[in-house]
């Protein structure tokens, strides 16, 4: 295991005196690491056709781990975005009688008002986001029940389900439409006042107050932008189906904030990235999207894909150990 | 502070006594520094020898290297003539060297008893705790410090001086022959200061050695009999503390004379900035009124929980007042939020910079800009350039020390860092200016530069509230002292003309404000 451990930090020392200061976040060695791999392994894997399917399979947990990593970032976190994103898909599908510009609308609707309940709820009581957040997560899987009774929904619009299959050029849209969102929340977080704000609020709250920043509406924001793209993952996934079911999204909450976590965000808050979320995103993506590629059981990927995450989380630990040593004097 | 302990300790210096832990030429160092270059000096039982430096001298790093949590690259640490290594804190425990930490590490929900015996609690078969014995244990350990409060007490009911014994108290269960105290007064006011001192008095007529390390000068030649001093890392010599004085300790200390203390204070006062009228907050504080001037440094004094922070608080928007108004510039303001405070040009520097101040995490040039964000973005996004316009102006006008500005201010001394409080206030170019225990925690050489920045802030035009617990700084610095107990104002110092014992007087609800009161309180309106 230590020999393991050395190679990786000597890998990323070596990264870093390449680079020349710049740090490569860990994520993405591990990243295109599994890429060669299965690569090498399987015939199939390394191909525009297969890459662009990881995209879009990966777009829904992606769109969610978009929006989690500033809830994170905030020193928050929400377990409410698989329930908001089932409801969104059975109102994109459910609605379309009315047409489906009126039933998109309606679902995104739905998610940033759930995100926005959230939001205030902790912003006005204090209470824990975990709590708030787990709450909504049984009160809004219920909500979809009661709309639905307990029915799945057809789309009875082909054009809907046709845009779920739309590509422009070889690139699906789906695909051109994530990475589009991953570029705009990445530009927010890094060039916006509201990005720099989030990075207060959940690296210090205390100070940030201090500094005059309205932490309770910077917070009630992000919980907005979050429920906004689990609505819009939602709707994807819908397209995707033509379909939706009242159990959709169950355990997405997990996988995004798996992401999120792989790539690099704090769960105390006051650090993290969008460059570093796609890593964790494309690196769950890729790794089931490989093993399924070696035949793996499914059963087995789950189990391997948990080892995964508990490794890379210990190598990550170890690696901002041995990086924040020394310069202390 | 007190001729009588000067004779006192001079008489004591003048015995030989042999010493009872010896560093000879120990040296640590980090990648890329030597933290430690042959640092040689020793203790004597029964002495205080104080170990004075700037932030950054290689105090805490020796004091570490002498607990057994670094092991030195070079050099003998002699224990009664044996050499020692330690390769744990545990083993140098053992051997009877304890440091007492700066920070607290109590548990606060726990009785004193079981913090004291934390982690060896007596015990009787089966693994039960023996109730008995560790009261029994615990009293006498107090009883030897003449503590006031009982083995039984439940630790987070004691005021902070008292937590700070049952810190010393928890060193005292293995007997120590060395005690490390590591800025042992930074949380202390005063008031409670002559309990820790009396404590340590005990300890050295115990025939304990004992290491002081502290940058405050009048403790230093309160309490020790010898001083060592480091600079950068290296020895800079040892001197009896009845042969010295403090100019000559802070030379070797920072290899120049302090110049700027003695900047005199700012003299043209404008109209009224700042004006409170019967402001309360119920339960906390009743009936404050005073006013800052444009141009005017007002101290406020008062022992911690007097309700100072509070008053700063509340004028900062963080506390919703139960009457009275606040009046900025002559017109009553409507503060409801810290948010609406900073609109309106008002800065708080806040008493712990860590938890208040910083976003450790975060580097120089953010930290510096974070309360001033519109005026360097438009529209919404960052001008980065226009950021570190900023934070090269106020790293130049305060001479902060960073590597860059990319470095994360957690790695910054405690006088940088406060620097970089202020900077971010200037910023923001407020009207009015407080700061709450601005320099606390900070070395003497930082002290003095941001005492000065202070004047030079006010001579400019800001109206500045400085709140400390630390005399010399309120007199120092101000030219009106307000002097608060228990959350109301029982006095108004006109032109700093109080003395010492007045002002003590007046923050222990001694002092009856009534027609002996100095002149010049006619510009203060009547409460």
């Amino acid at each position: 295991m230590s020999a393991i451990l050395d190679s990786v930090n000597s890998m990323i020392d070596m990264k870093r005196f390449l680079s020349g200061g710049a740090v490569i976040q860990p994520i993405w060695v591990f990243v295109v690491a599994i890429t060669i791999f299965f690569s090498v392994m399987s015939d199939h894997f390394l191909s525009l056709g297969n890459l662009t399917n990881i995209l879009v399979q990966t777009s829904t947990i992606g769109l969610i781990a978009l929006g989690m990593t500033y809830v994170m970032i905030n020193g928050n976190i929400d377990l409410s975005v698989g329930a908001t994103l089932g409801l969104a898909a059975s109102l994109s599908v459910g609605l379309q009688d009315y047409g489906i510009t009126v039933a998109v609308l309606a679902a995104i609707a739905s998610g940033v008002v759930l995100g926005a309940m959230n939001g205030l709820i902790v912003w006005k009581t204090g209470v824990n986001a975990f709590i708030v957040t787990l709450g909504a997560m049984i009160g809004v899987r219920g909500l979809i029940f009661v709309y639905t009774e307990e029915q799945s929904f057809y789309a009875s619009n082909f054009a809907f389900s046709d845009f779920g299959i739309s590509t422009i050029g070889p690139i699906p849209v789906l695909a051109i439409i994530f990475l589009l969102c991953a570029l705009l929340m990445h530009l927010v977080l890094k060039k916006t006042v509201h990005g720099r704000n989030t990075f207060a609020v959940g690296g210090n709250p205390e100070a940030a107050l201090d500094a005059g920043i309205r932490i309770g509406r910077n917070m009630m924001v992000n919980f907005i932008i979050v429920g906004f793209f689990a609505a819009l993952a939602g709707v994807f996934l819908a397209t995707q189906m033509g379909a939706s079911t009242p159990n959709l999204g169950r355990d997405y909450e997990l996988w995004a904030i798996t992401a999120v976590v792989l790539g690099g965000t704090k769960l105390t808050g006051g650090f993290g990235s969008i460059t570093g979320t796609m890593g964790g995103v494309l690196a769950i993506g890729v790794l089931r999207n490989g093993m399924n590629m070696m035949q793996v059981p499914a059963f087995y990927v789950l189990v391997i894909l948990g080892v995964i995450l508990i490794s890379v989380l210990i190598i990550d630990q170890k690696i901002n150990v041995n990086s924040s040593k020394g310069v202390q004097v | 502070m007190n001729t009588s302990d000067v004779t006192h300790i001079s008489e004591e210096s003048a015995q030989v006594t042999t010493p009872i832990l010896s560093l000879v030429n120990i040296t640590k160092k980090f990648p890329g520094v030597i933290a430690l270059n042959k640092i040689s000096f020793d203790v004597r039982a029964g002495e205080v020898h104080a170990l004075l430096g700037e932030n950054g001298a290689g105090k805490s790093t020796l004091m570490k290297v002498l607990a057994g949590k670094h092991t030195p690259d070079g050099g003998q640490i002699l224990l009664n003539g044996k050499s020692m290594v330690f390769a744990t804190p545990k083993q140098a425990k053992r051997s009877g060297i304890v440091l007492i930490h700066q920070e607290q590490s109590l548990v606060p929900e726990m009785s004193v008893a079981e913090n004291i015996f934390l982690g060896s609690l007596p015990r009787k078969s089966a693994n039960r705790v023996d109730w008995v014995t560790l009261h029994h244990e615990s009293q006498k350990i107090l009883d030897s410090l003449n503590c006031s409060f009982s083995a039984m007490d439940i630790v987070s009911d004691l005021s902070i001086a008292k937590k700070q014994m049952v810190e010393i108290a928890r060193a005292l269960v293995v007997t120590p022959k060395v005690l490390v105290f590591d800025e042992p007064t930074a949380s202390l006011t005063d008031h409670e200061k002559p309990v820790l001192y009396k404590m340590i008095d005990t300890l050295r007529e115990q025939g304990v050695g004992i290491v002081y390390i502290s940058h405050r000068m009048d403790e230093i030649f309160h309490l020790s009999q010898r001083i060592s001093v480091l600079r950068d890392g290296e020895y800079n010599g040892t001197v009896n503390t009845a042969d010295t004085n403090e100019d000559e300790v802070t030379k070797l200390m920072i290899g120049r004379s302090l110049e700027l203390d003695h900047a005199s204070k700012p003299t043209d006062f404008g109209d009224n900035m700042l004006e409170l009228r019967g402001l309360t907050v119920d339960g906390v504080f009743k009936d404050v009124s005073f006013s800052v001037r444009k141009g005017e440094i007002v101290g406020m004094y008062g022992l911690v929980g007097a309700g100072r922070s509070e008053v700063a608080e509340t004028i900062f928007g963080l506390r919703k007042p139960s009457r009275g108004e606040i009046l900025l510039d002559g017109k009553v303001a409507r503060l409801r939020s810290s948010h609406d405070a900073v609109v309106q040009g008002i800065a708080l520097v806040p008493e712990d910079r860590k938890d208040q101040g910083l976003i450790l995490g975060m580097n120089c040039r953010d930290n510096m800009t974070l309360a001033g964000l519109g005026s360097v973005s438009s529209n919404g996004f960052m001008n980065t350039g226009a950021e570190k316009n900023v934070y090269d102006k106020y790293q130049q006008a305060m001479k902060i020390k960073t590597p860059g500005w990319r470095q994360k201010v957690g790695n910054l001394s405690g006088g940088n860092q406060q620097k970089i409080v202020i900077g971010k206030w200037l910023h923001t170019h407020p009207k009015l200016l407080i700061l709450d225990e601005p320099t606390r925690g900070i070395d003497v050489g930082s002290k003095a530069e941001i005492h000065a920045l202070i004047k030079d802030l006010a001579r400019t035009g800001y109206a500045v509230l400085v709140i400390s617990s630390e005399m010399p700084e309120v007199m120092g610095v101000s030219n009106c002292i307000i002097a608060m107990y228990d959350g109301q104002v029982t006095a108004n110092f006109a032109g700093g003309a109080v003395s010492e014992d007045t002002l003590v007087q007046a923050i222990t609800g001694q002092y009856v404000k009534d027609s002996d009161a100095p002149a010049g309180l006619d510009d203060q309106p009547a409460a």
